[in-house]
């Protein structure tokens, strides 16, 4: 610790760190543009120009950039100094010389860091009255608006985008007050963290393409704090709505989980919320009734990894602990049941995201990260710099010198090894990588596993950096291993368990072994399931007519198992009711289907790939008579969220504490609630005007600590309820740090989630099957995600859906060749009526196949583990020009 | 005794001197000094002790400026030493005679400089619009590595070198070291925080001496003759001989070699032959367009950093820019202006939109059309774009003209108020 002095009074500062970053830990006021908590300094924008003395002696003191310098303990700075404030009025008269007064009209208007700083400066009248430089915009793709006269030039989505994200289609072009951000011609960017850009720019450059369509100021929204179902990371999010349609999605800060940015499925992926097909409650029936034929004690109930705990919970009580079957595929239940049970181990660890970033030597096996838990691709990104770090250390360059550490560093990065089937998007920053077949995936991980311990068990094979790449995990200071559920292949898990155990072994500690899960609640479903009682054996007992009625939960159920399979099993049932958001395959067979709420209007409990129980909270009502699952599925109808939550508690030890995540409504100033409008929402006696003139009651919610009104104790010091933070001359999204204990640690009463898994047991070496299904015949298969496409539910949203492909199956050229193959053709898998667009990528090796299901239109769980591939008719729905990979063929290069 | 130790081989009426014509001059014989067995720290001590200080506009000590280079074993093998032969300060035009009149000299000086802070790859970042210094500089290393000059084991020395001249896209900017650094690695010319400076996070974050040309082209004639008659050279504080130029209404413009602490009325007469007819000095840029006016009461000062500095400018290249009385000060400070204003890379907020803005109100002067306000922003700028307050020494260079300008010249923005 160290002791600065600004404006007369001491601090104790944390001398590591920069003068701007311990300033607003402090709670003081200085304006900014340039920096960021998670990029660090580079000193462009000089607003947060400061006076620093050398001593108490001296009285002038001379003009700093309080980012660019070191909180060394007896620094003295002022900031009230006339001089520094007359300065910081000069940058921000500076910066709005070309800026268009454009407020009322803009979308950054009201959250706007511009807005604050500018008025924080107290610059308030232009003195320049000559031509105003002007820009061209960009058409960027379905996401991002580009206005660029907009600019202030501060070059923090450059820094962003290409630096901290890896992007490379964003750059700052031109030079002097021409300066211009965006890409070398119009065209899609092709981050899949783009969307960031929108929370990162302080003005109105990059805006919300897909909120400009139904676009509201940021104080109308009704907010809740909420949790991401894209995939099964479980990022914070603040969804926002108004007039009864979900707007918008942005990052909510989470100093373990997601740290300040999401990925664009995330961002872009809620708007099947507002779909017009959503499931409507049934008329001219007894619902009560119809309910009641299911409650004999015979009917069988399937749970969802995208249902909430509470609904998976209560379908458990409906049907019985032995009735109750997994609602994932019987390879991914398998899998995500060894996950949970290695979560378990005392061995290892499952890291969160603050952890991944601080890996220092990372393996994955199998997994696209990128494309299955995006968030995560962003943390291992970060991972790789860790080095540089450390060699800046040595350098004395302090971290947040973010610029000069990157060019010390240069391309030194800590080591990332990469064993995958095809190309992926962290190969940039990878320091070894194998593209193979997946069985030779799992052998050279397997040789991996016996070169860093002797008592992993034994593989066929040798690879020459087996040895290397031990060494480097066993000398690390935080080697971490990375596999997961989504590739659909457990020999990865189990390789990867098996690395992470020799590691163990050998380091005498508990080691990083992240798995991550593909949808919201996967692992917490696989909590609550019998590990035997899998979706196969449902199905089974439902075509023997051992099971006559049946409960799925939203769940469609031709995206777990072969569709004839289903389809049999469903014509057998002689009731199947299902209850879910949007019509699927499955909700057609119905004889009684229920609508259920989506994410964003219930409150419900998730738990992540860590095992971390996280609290979403309803943001607002659904119209359609829509309720959460659970409900529909609960014997007394009174009965709340807490008391089910609570029941869910009780019902075994692995739950403890799910409850107490939930903020009482006893423990608020006078029990009074917590508003999801901000005081300063609008129109709350003009929005129904044209029916009526009076102004009605606000809906009750008599449920939530939260209410439906502006009326309330405002969440100001209560993180874990606060849904979109302000704070007095701090209207952007830069108010966070109001409500953190200080820049980017943790929020201020609040709660990063519960860890339900207790590592306690002992584990073993996992023997890893030969594959003996495989017939030789054909080409070895594996399976391929989208980011935008992959997740079910974001799939059905207008945004993604501009930017999703047609079914696919990458082959490398040789294999294209052989099979007489051109870029784009069609082809039918194994005859079945499968097809799929052929995609020839550079990197794949030959003998593999890479398929990407779509949305589901291939029937995946009907193919064996190769795949025989015959040239088809071409059918193109959407075609594949929106693929975005690194290494696809192009002919002549 | 050598005299002119810079230009001694240098006659643009003919080609440079060929190798073997530049050895029997003494070419080389530095290298062979230093072959004789003196290690790299005596190279450096040697440098420091001759007091040499960097051409290139700060006057830093050189020696002093290798000494940050970390040396040992635990230390970065890879070192570069680069030379700025990015020369584009309005009205300089030394480094260009150097380089055109005898390339020769140049490499001398770069592989002395590499050795001492044991470099095997120096680069010379040359100015995209200097194509005849191309041309000759490249011959000349084509020259050296046939003579086993450069290349590997310099005169059985075991020290490697190789030199590449790498043409700029051309930016002003790219004269700043750390920005120089940035464009030879092929990103954007923006400049770097220092610290960290070159000397320890430099070209592709390894150790870095960035040196003018005419800082470098100083150091054979150390190796070569020695201390004492470095030191001798001069008439004033500053050890040396400097290149010296004038451009503007003279009868004589043109480039010189002269001891360091001839006084200012010397160069302006003697050299370059006062002022044309029927025209009077009204001030002057003492070392290029980024330096403050001086007027001709400052002209028996002598040329040496702190005589100049003490008069509130800066010797920087050395390089007079005149104004005469014909000519319209506020017109020169706006062409000036408009120079900097484009030349900025847009980097930093003062900089990048505090010079347009200058530049707008220049325009408005000059058409008669200036306001009293406009005259006040201009004032303003000067502080706002003052050293400490930008990321860069382009913005505060801008200033020096500007500020000094308009102290000086108060009467000439005044007429061109619109009433």
């Amino acid at each position: 610790m160290a002791k600065v002095v600004i404006d007369g009074v001491e601090y104790e500062v944390n001398p590591d760190n920069n003068l701007l970053q311990e300033a607003l830990s402090k709670g003081l006021d200085l304006p900014y543009f340039c920096w960021h908590p998670c990029m660090g300094s580079v000193g462009a924008c000089r607003q947060c120009a400061v006076k620093q003395y050398r001593d108490s002696e001296d009285t002038k003191g001379s003009i700093v950039m309080a980012c660019m310098t070191p909180a060394t303990d007896g620094t003295m700075i002022s900031i009230d100094d006339e001089q520094a404030k007359d300065m910081r009025e000069r940058v921000i008269e500076s910066l709005m010389i070309s800026h268009p007064h454009d407020c009322p009209v803009c979308e950054e208007g009201g959250e706007c860091h511009l807005q604050d700083m500018t008025l924080m400066s107290g610059h308030n009248y232009r003195r320049y009255d000559k031509k105003k430089v002007t820009h061209r915009n960009q058409y960027l793709g379905p996401f991002i608006n580009h206005e660029m006269n907009r600019c202030i030039t501060c070059y923090r989505c450059v820094r962003f985008y290409d630096d901290y994200a890896g992007g490379t289609d964003l750059a700052a072009q031109a030079s002097h007050h021409h300066t211009y951000f965006g890409r070398y011609e119009e065209g899609v960017l092709e981050s899949e963290f783009s969307g960031n850009l929108v929370e990162v720019c302080p003005t109105g450059v990059f805006t919300d393409k897909a909120f400009s369509e139904h676009y509201s100021r940021k104080w109308d929204l009704q907010t809740a704090p909420s949790i991401c179902a894209g995939c099964g990371t479980g990022c914070n999010i603040t969804p926002g709505e108004r007039y009864g349609t979900l707007r918008r999605v942005v990052n909510r800060y989470n100093a373990e989980v997601n740290g300040y940015f999401i990925c664009d499925r995330g961002r872009f992926g809620f708007d099947y919320v507002n779909s017009a097909e959503r499931i409507r409650s049934p008329e001219d029936i007894d619902i009560t009734q119809e309910l009641e034929k299911f409650r004999d004690g015979d009917a069988i109930g399937i749970g969802s990894p995208r249902a909430s705990m509470e609904s998976n919970f209560a379908l458990r009580e409906f049907v019985g602990e032995s009735n109750f079957y997994s609602g994932l595929s019987d390879i991914d239940n398998e899998a995500i049941q060894l996950s949970l049970s290695l979560g378990q181990d005392s061995s290892f660890r499952s890291p969160s995201i603050k952890e991944i970033e601080a890996a220092d030597a990372v393996i994955i096996i199998g997994e696209d990260v990128t494309n299955t838990s995006p968030r995560l691709a962003l943390a291992l990104r970060q991972s790789v710099r860790n080095h540089a770090t450390e060699l800046a250390k040595q350098a004395q360059i302090p971290a947040w010198q973010d610029a000069a550490v990157r060019e010390l560093a240069q391309h030194e990065r800590s080591p990332l090894i990469l064993l995958t089937p095809y190309a992926t998007r962290l190969d940039d920053v990878a320091s070894d990588i194998l593209v193979a077949p997946p069985s030779e995936l799992v052998e050279a991980a397997g040789v991996i596993a016996s070169a860093i311990s002797e008592n992993a068990p034994k593989t066929d094979g040798k690879r020459d950096s087996a040895t290397q790449i031990a060494d480097v995990l066993l000398n690390a200071k935080r080697p971490l291993v990375v596999a997961g559920a989504s590739a659909g292949k457990i020999e990865y898990i189990q390789t990867a368990a098996n690395i992470a155990r020799a590691l163990s072994e050998k380091r005498n500690e508990t080691v990083d072994l992240c798995l991550t899960t593909p949808e919201v609640n996967s692992l917490g479903m696989a909590m609550l399931t019998n590990k035997e009682n899998s979706l196969g054996i449902a199905l089974n007992q439902i075509i023997q007519g051992d099971a006559r009625n049946v409960i799925v939960l939203e769940n469609d159920l031709y995206r777990r198992a072969p569709h004839s399979e289903v389809a049999k099993a469903l014509e057998k049932a002689e009731s199947l009711m299902v209850i879910d958001q949007l019509p699927t395959k499955t909700t057609e067979q119905a004889s009684l289907l229920l609508p259920a709420t989506a994410f964003s209007e219930h409150e419900a409990t998730y738990v992540n790939y860590e095992g971390r129980a996280q609290v979403s909270f309803q943001v607002h009502q659904n119209k359609i008579g829509a309720l959460p699952a659970w409900r529909w599925l609960s014997e007394n109808p009174k009965e709340s969220i807490s008391s089910l939550s609570e029941r869910l508690q009780q019902s075994s030890e692995a739950f403890k504490g799910i409850a107490e995540l939930r903020p009482e409504i006893s423990g608020t100033v006078s029990g009074m609630q917590v508003p999801r409008q901000s005081h300063r929402y609008s129109g709350r006696t003009a929005m129904r005007a044209n029916v009526n003139v009076h102004e009605p009651k606000q809906p009750v919610d008599s449920e939530s600590v939260l209410s439906f009104s502006m009326e309330g104790i405002p969440a100001a010091k209560d993180a874990t309820i606060l849904g979109a933070p302000w704070s007095p001359s701090w209207n952007s999204n830069q108010s966070i740090t109001k409500f953190q204990e200080e820049v980017s640690g943790d929020l201020k009463q609040g709660n990063t989630g519960k860890a339900l898994l207790n590592r306690d047991k002992s584990g073993s070496y996992l023997e890893i099957k030969a594959d003996t299904s495989s017939s030789n015949e054909g080409l070895e298969l594996a399976l391929a995600h989208q980011i935008f496409g992959s997740g079910e539910l974001s799939a059905k949203s207008a945004a993604i859906q501009k930017r999703m492909v047609d079914p696919y199956i990458g082959l490398s050229k040789e294999d294209a060749d052989s099979l007489g193959l051109k870029q784009g053709d069609s082809v039918s898998l194994d005859g079945n009526g499968n097809i799929a667009a052929v995609v020839i990528r550079n990197k794949i090796k030959a003998g593999t196949a890479a398929l990407y299901c779509g949305e589901n239109e291939i029937d995946y769980h009907a193919l064996g583990s190769s795949v025989v591939l015959t040239k088809a008719e071409n059918t193109f729905n959407r075609g594949i020009e929106n693929l975005i990979v690194s290494d696809l063929y192009e002919e002549g290069y | 005794m050598i005299e002119r130790p810079l230009t001694k081989n240098i006659d643009m009426t003919r080609p440079p001197l060929a190798i073997a014509d530049y050895e029997s001059n003494d070419g080389y014989q530095s290298i062979r000094n230093i072959a004789k067995g003196m290690s790299p720290s005596d190279v450096l001590q040697k440098t420091k002790d001759s007091g040499l200080k960097g051409r290139g506009g700060a006057g830093f000590p050189t020696g002093l400026k290798w000494s940050f280079v970390p040396q040992g074993d635990d230390t970065p093998k890879q070192k570069y030493f680069v030379v700025n032969a990015d020369e584009m300060e309005p009205g300089t035009f030394k480094d260009r005679l150097l380089m055109e009149g005898d390339p020769h000299l140049l490499l001398e000086g770069i592989i002395i400089g590499s050795f001492a802070i044991q470099a095997d790859t120096a680069y010379i970042f040359l100015r995209g619009e200097y194509k005849v210094a191309e041309q000759r500089l490249k011959k000349a290393i084509s020259e050296a590595y046939d003579k086993g000059l450069l290349g590997e084991n310099i005169l059985n020395t075991g020290f490697n070198l190789d030199i590449i001249v790498h043409t700029s896209a051309g930016r002003y900017i790219c004269g700043e070291e750390t920005a120089l650094l940035n464009a030879l690695e092929g990103k954007r010319a923006n400049p770097r925080s220092k610290p960290p400076f070159p000397q320890v996070s430099g070209l592709w974050g390894k150790p870095t001496i960035v040196n003018n040309v005419e800082t470098v082209c100083n150091l054979p004639g150390i190796f070569t003759y020695g201390i004492d008659w470095y030191q001798s050279l001069t008439k004033g504080k500053d050890h040396g001989t400097k290149l010296f130029g004038i451009s503007g209404k003279v009868k004589n413009p043109g480039c010189w070699e002269l001891p360091l602490g001839i006084t200012i009325r010397e160069l302006l007469e003697e050299h370059g032959g006062g002022m044309q007819d029927g025209l009077e000095l009204r001030g002057f840029l003492p070392g290029g367009g980024s330096t403050d006016f001086m007027l001709p009461e400052h002209l028996d000062l002598k040329f040496d950093y702190d005589d100049i500095a003490q008069a509130g400018s800066r010797l920087a290249t050395g390089t007079m820019i005149l104004l005469d009385d014909k000519t319209c000060p506020v017109g020169m400070i706006g062409n000036l202006m408009r120079f900097f204003a484009h030349e900025s890379c847009g980097f930093c907020t003062p900089c990048r939109d505090g010079l347009p803005w200058v530049v707008a109100i220049f325009d408005e002067f000059c058409k008669g059309q200036g306001t009293r306000k406009d005259l006040e922003i201009l004032h303003e700028h000067v502080e706002y774009m003052g050293p400490g307050r930008t990321f860069c020494a382009l913005a505060p260079g801008a200033t020096a003209p500007l500020g000094s300008g308009l102290r000086y010249f108060s009467e000439d923005f005044e007429k061109l108020i619109k009433d």
